[in-house]
């Protein structure tokens, strides 16, 4: 570890508050990785540079003058551009909002911002966030850093990608069924989604509103949690954000496994994992049991409806949230098309993708009259019960372990014309979603040469458990200190 | 249960004004139908006593009833493909 780009967030805000390091340095040695190798994986869709180096001028200015900076000071990150900056292009992956310009902040951001972060640019995505590889981005196609034939997964691939190429040490993503979780597993990197309500979605296009979370993408525990701890809190612009208490995340992260219980759910992993990833998995689990965790099997029954469960939830509430771009208030207008229904009409048919169309017809079928009780009502009464194997496995156990993917990363374009292989993807991400309980994932080993995560899921507003938990895993391994080669 | 035609996402697309090409309506008849199979292996499950879950946090949530400044009129239309006097404009309705 040598350059200013291998340093971890923690780190550089310390050196950065201390005087040791100039926070221009800092983002000038990651604006000139991102130029340097972007060209290659793709990450960003567009790179704030001026504004960035603005940012970190008025930090080194404040240091200078012994002026208080915050947690981040100094730290660049890179935003998924799924979060509204005021001023600066929001896409969401999508040629619907080309050239949108938000006249707000996403709260998320401004949390950071407001502790000193370095914003780089926005990263690439699946359109409006649906999708597993970031494939379906109406820009362009992010490769992953570890091998760039195959995909950085998805939705949050730029983001992931970005942490793993060592573009920005910390990046934001945002978790709808594994959006976080996934890509960061096979970009070899950790990704959290937090508890539902934990996060303020203000200034977040939606895309699942019961669904949806924002959360941190890391190259380790305490950077996360760092992170986490800022973005945390009751925001009166997000009646779901959850006024809870935010506990010391930071310091959670050396707490270490001692006496904590870990659910394994053997039976529902029996059928599709790669043996790989099991076995990367199994080494994990022995490395907490003797870290002083130990294994409980519990049964979570309901698991395997949960991919019918979420694809008929999530599109059935993307089919309401996309209603609103039909080319009145911002982005595209089909400008040929003479009277309103048909702008609408062919707006959304030019704007939108084939996967973001797939979703709205299937989310629009599922709530539509005669179908509506025998799907999407049958779906909420299953995420009842999914739930309900949640709690009935948390009286067992701390954190249920499971692999975050049953393979590493495939090839750009193996499952591109497959959806519901792609959406099989996330089977075993999207349970946490349904229930509102957080999740994370941690670098646990390698198959073939391409990373693997480990998933830890915890009780509601329980995330310093997953994090002492991933920490306990990253001080017994080096996992996470393996970088891929560009 | 249901199986998609290209009737049917004609119809749905009519309800989500989605203008369609025929060949994407044929795909995506196809691909739901596919979907839809794979999604009926809850239809088995018993849920006659379960409550639907809409929500994670299903508790009510208020706020005081104070009014507040909202987006100024001129930012709220700033980003409309096109507006004139401070309203968005849009071809004729009639």
């Amino acid at each position: 570890m040598s350059a200013l780009y291998d340093l971890g967030a923690a780190e550089i805000a310390e050196k950065v508050t201390r005087g040791e390091l100039k926070a221009m340095d800092v983002a000038r040695a990651h604006l000139d990785r991102i130029d340097s190798v972007d060209g290659k994986v793709g990450a960003f869709l567009s790179v704030f540079a001026e504004r960035a180096l603005e940012q970190a001028r008025t930090v080194d200015a404040d240091v200078a003058a012994g002026r208080p900076v915050g947690r981040l000071a100094g730290v660049p990150v890179a935003v998924k551009d799924v979060l509204d900056i005021e001023g600066l292009p929001t896409t969401c992956g999508s040629r619907i909002l080309e050239g949108y310009r938000p006249p707000f902040t996403a709260t998320a951001v401004r949390r950071l911002e407001s502790a000193g972060a370095v914003i780089l640019g926005k990263t690439n995505m699946d359109e409006f966030a649906m999708g597993s590889s970031t494939e379906n981005s109406g820009y362009k196609k992010t490769r992953n850093p570890w091998d760039l034939e195959r995909v950085p997964g998805g939705s949050s691939g730029g983001s992931a990608a970005a942490v793993a190429a060592r573009l920005a040490p910390i990046a934001l993503g945002t978790d709808t069924g594994g959006s976080i979780r996934q890509p960061a597993a096979l970009c070899g990197i950790l990704g959290l989604k937090p508890t539902y309500g934990r996060v303020s979605r203000y200034g977040l296009v939606a895309f699942a509103s019961s669904l949806d979370q924002v959360g941190p993408l890391a190259r380790n525990t305490r950077d996360a949690a760092l992170v986490l701890s800022l973005l945390c809190g009751k925001d009166p612009h997000d009646a779901t954000s959850a006024d809870e208490d935010v506990p010391d995340f930071v310091g959670a992260v050396g707490r270490g496994v001692d006496g904590l219980r870990v659910g394994v759910p053997w039976s529902f992993l029996e059928k599709g994992v790669q043996p790989a990833v099991l076995e990367a998995y199994r080494t994990a689990l022995l490395t907490l049991e003797k870290a002083g965790a130990s294994l409980v099997e519990i049964s979570l029954p309901h698991f395997p409806h949960a991919i019918a469960t979420y694809y008929i939830v999530a599109t059935a509430e993307a089919s309401s949230n996309l209603a609103r771009f039909d080319g009145v208030r911002y982005g595209l207008r089909a400008r040929e098309a003479g009277e309103l229904r048909a702008m609408y009409g062919e707006t959304r048919d030019a704007g939108f993708g084939p996967e973001v169309k797939r979703r709205i017809i299937l989310g629009t079928f599922v709530l539509s009259s005669g179908y509506h009780d025998a799907y999407y009502v049958k779906a909420q009464k299953v995420r009842t019960l999914i739930r309900a194997d949640f709690e009935k496995a948390f009286t067992h156990c701390d954190v249920v372990a499971t692999p975050t993917t049953t393979a590493p990363a495939f090839r750009v374009g193996e499952k591109a014309n497959d959806p519901l292989q792609m959406y099989l993807e996330d089977i075993f991400t999207v349970p946490a979603n349904l229930a509102g309980v957080p999740g994370l994932s941690v670098p646990c080993g390698f198959a073939s040469g391409l990373p693997v995560g480990l998933q830890l899921l915890g009780r509601p507003f329980d995330e310093a458990t997953l994090l002492r938990t991933a920490a306990a895993l990253e001080d017994a391994t080096d996992h996470h200190r393996q970088t891929a080669a560009l | 249960m249901a199986r998609v035609t290209v009737e049917t996402v004609e119809h749905v697309a009519k309800l989500a004004s989605l203008s369609l090409t025929s060949e994407e309506k044929e795909t995506f008849a196809r691909q739901l139908d596919e979907i839809l199979t794979y999604a009926e292996s809850i239809q088995a499950l018993p849920t006659d006593d379960v409550e639907p879950m809409s929500h994670a946090r299903t508790s009510e949530i208020f706020r005081p009833d104070v009014p507040h400044q909202s987006l100024p009129r001129d930012a709220a239309v700033a980003a409309a493909p096109d507006a004139a006097d401070g309203l968005f404009r849009v071809p004729k309705i009639l």
